[in-house]
């Protein structure tokens, strides 16, 4: 193994590990926590894929916007946590079922997989003109329909949350 | 052989970096005392060493030695973690500021955005400080933090991106460069609103007076640092201080040219030039420093309600306004 | 060098980790963690393409997805605060009040 791919494995079995740490905690807040540490992790996975611009937007807005309204709203609810409840939802097993079709579909599927020809973008390129100013020039030229469609999409959950989350006084909105 | 050179260079920078800091936050604390001290007509700590200058070691062994209490009630693991929590990510924004054009320990295309990260990084340790301990005070001082530094980290963000327009980069001492080119060599009277959001920001997002609600020790004795002692007080302690340091660093190199000075001044005086600029940078940062402990000493405690207007209704609409006026000028003037 | 197929195995690994904790987890804000989950393990398999294929359009997409994801977000836990108003319990099988 060369030292990109001791690298690679050291995330490869964190990331995985600390996702089903996630997902088996009975206790939130501590889902919370090692969900943090993974967002970490595939941060500097993105390292990797020379893509410094999303290590640090995975950072800031996974780790510092979105998680910290997850645990906001957790202390907010406060809920006592019941610990002898089962974890899983009745009848969890035929929607396992379920997850395992889903993955052989994608295994066929996954086999077929043709990688295209080489874009422009080289590394070279990439490292020459900074991410930054790559991921910049893409999105105001190629891309500014979608963009201008990204900033309705944040605009409207903004109003619809703070409507649905509004307290109503005495009946009146 | 060229690996391991590096290697040791880059270790020495980041011990004396760390080092200073210390020393630097020991006597932060001695300064912000005496200057209290003397705002209120009284001489502040004299009784240790000459001066009262050896006070911060005093109490730096006096919270050391102190027993470490831990509450019942509190989730003893995330109750550990929380202080290294708020202070790794602080101790890390410190490896990519520039003190001056050579000294940085890394010099990352992605500077000032890896601030903004760790900054962002840093809340968790005080929700969970006060989540996990257990009681009330800390309980609602760790939402108070939550809900204020969530609010203030948008109109720094936005205030920011007028800078980041200016200089056409994220890189800390490309914004430096770039602002030498302009007449005072400083962004500051430019971007004069984008810099005062950040100022009243960057006090809200250390928890300074007079944005200090998540410790306000009349409602909520200490906030989430109620149940903490000893040492683990103390590192929360250590990173606010390093925190102040951080975010006078980020006023200094993005609004008041960093290491530079005028260039007006060194027409006049050439010699200042041959002033290593790391001088000029310290000269700036403690300035800011100093205005941070001042506005404690004059300016009375917010209400939570008038901090979140002040934040919402206020600064981030200004610091949008800011950011759309410094793109019209950057378009269509210069 | 890294080969691709790892990358997008670990993707899999990820989305199906995050997809079976959808399906059969009872709470519901631990749903909403494996939706982020499942996000990021696209977000993967969309960056480690882009980066072999020297295409800069898949981190584009990458980009949309995250900013998708925080309002999502935003909207979705406002929904379950409201809904925890009128029920305060995070347990998926209280919330059948459409049953009949």
């Amino acid at each position: 193994m060369t030292l990109p791919q001791i690298f690679f494995a050291y995330f490869f079995v964190m990331i995985l590990g600390l996702a089903v740490m996630v997902v088996t905690r009975r206790n939130l807040v501590h889902a919370v926590l090692w969900m943090l540490l993974m967002f970490v992790h595939i941060g500097g996975l993105y390292l990797f894929l020379n893509a410094e611009f999303f290590a640090i937007i995975q950072i800031i807005v996974y780790a510092g916007a979105i998680l910290v309204m997850f645990l906001f709203v957790l202390l907010l609810l406060n809920v006592k946590q019941s610990l002898t409840a089962s974890l899983f939802i009745r009848g969890w097993q035929g929607r396992a079922m379920a997850v395992v079709f889903l993955l052989l579909v994608f295994v066929i599927s996954i086999k077929n997989l043709v990688i295209g020809p080489r874009g422009e973008y080289s590394i070279q390129r990439i490292e020459q003109q900074g991410h930054i100013k790559v991921i910049g020039e893409a999105m105001f030229n190629d891309y500014i329909l979608p963009f201008m469609i990204i900033g309705l999409i944040l605009f409207v959950p903004m109003i619809a949350a703070a409507v649905l989350a509004m307290r109503r006084h005495d009946g009146s909105s | 052989m060229e690996f391991l050179y590096t290697l040791i260079i880059n270790i020495i920078k980041v011990a004396v970096v760390f080092g200073v800091t210390l020393l630097h936050v020991a006597y932060a604390t001695y300064f912000e005392r005496k200057v209290i001290g003397r705002m209120q007509c009284r001489l502040g700590p004299t009784e240790v060493g000459p001066m009262g200058l050896l006070q911060p070691f005093a109490d730096m062994f006096k919270s050391l030695f102190k027993e470490d209490i831990i509450p019942t009630k509190a989730d003893k693991a995330v109750f550990f973690i929380a202080p290294v929590i708020v202070l790794a990510p602080t101790m890390t924004s410190l490896s990519v500021i520039p003190f001056s054009e050579k000294f940085i320990i890394a010099d990352i295309n992605v500077g000032m955005l890896f601030i903004l990260a760790c900054a962002s990084l840093s809340v968790y340790g005080i929700i969970l400080a006060g989540w996990s301990s257990g009681s009330k005070y800390a309980f609602f001082g760790g939402i108070r933090s939550a809900a204020q530094v969530i609010s203030y980290e948008i109109a720094m963000g936005i205030s920011l991106a007028s800078v980041f327009l200016m200089a056409g980069s994220v890189r800390l001492d490309e914004i430096v460069k770039a602002q030498y080119e302009y007449p005072l060599s400083m962004y500051a009277p430019h971007l004069i609103i984008g810099f005062v959001v950040f100022l009243i920001a960057a006090f809200a997002e250390t928890n300074r007076t007079p944005f200090d609600l998540p410790e306000a020790e009349t409602e909520l004795v200490a906030g989430y640092l109620t149940e903490y002692s000893g040492f683990r007080y103390a590192l929360f302690f250590l990173s606010e201080y390093v925190a102040m340091f951080i975010m006078s660093s980020i006023m200094t190199l993005c609004f008041f040219g960093g290491w530079t000075i005028p260039r007006f001044i060194t027409d006049i005086l050439p010699f200042l030039l041959y002033v290593p600029g790391i001088f000029w940078f310290l000269l700036k940062v403690y300035f800011f420093i100093f205005f941070y402990y001042w506005v404690r000493a004059t300016v009375p405690r917010y209400r939570f309600d008038q901090l979140m207007k002040i934040g919402w209704k206020v600064l981030i609409p200004l610091s949008l306004f800011n950011l759309l006026l410094v793109a019209f000028v950057k378009r269509f003037v210069l | 060098m890294v080969p691709l197929s790892w990358y997008i195995v670990l993707s899999a690994g990820l989305f199906f980790i995050g997809f079976f904790t959808f399906l059969t987890r009872r709470n519901v804000l631990m749903m909403f963690l494996s939706v982020e989950i499942m996000f990021n393990s696209i977000n993967i398999a969309l960056i480690a393409m882009s980066h072999y294929m020297q295409d800069i359009h898949g981190q584009m997409i990458a980009f949309f997805v995250i900013a998708n994801a925080a309002a999502g977000v935003a909207v979705g836990l406002a929904l379950i605060i409201a809904v925890f108003r009128n029920k305060p319990s995070l347990n998926l099988e209280d919330f059948n009040l459409l049953k009949g």
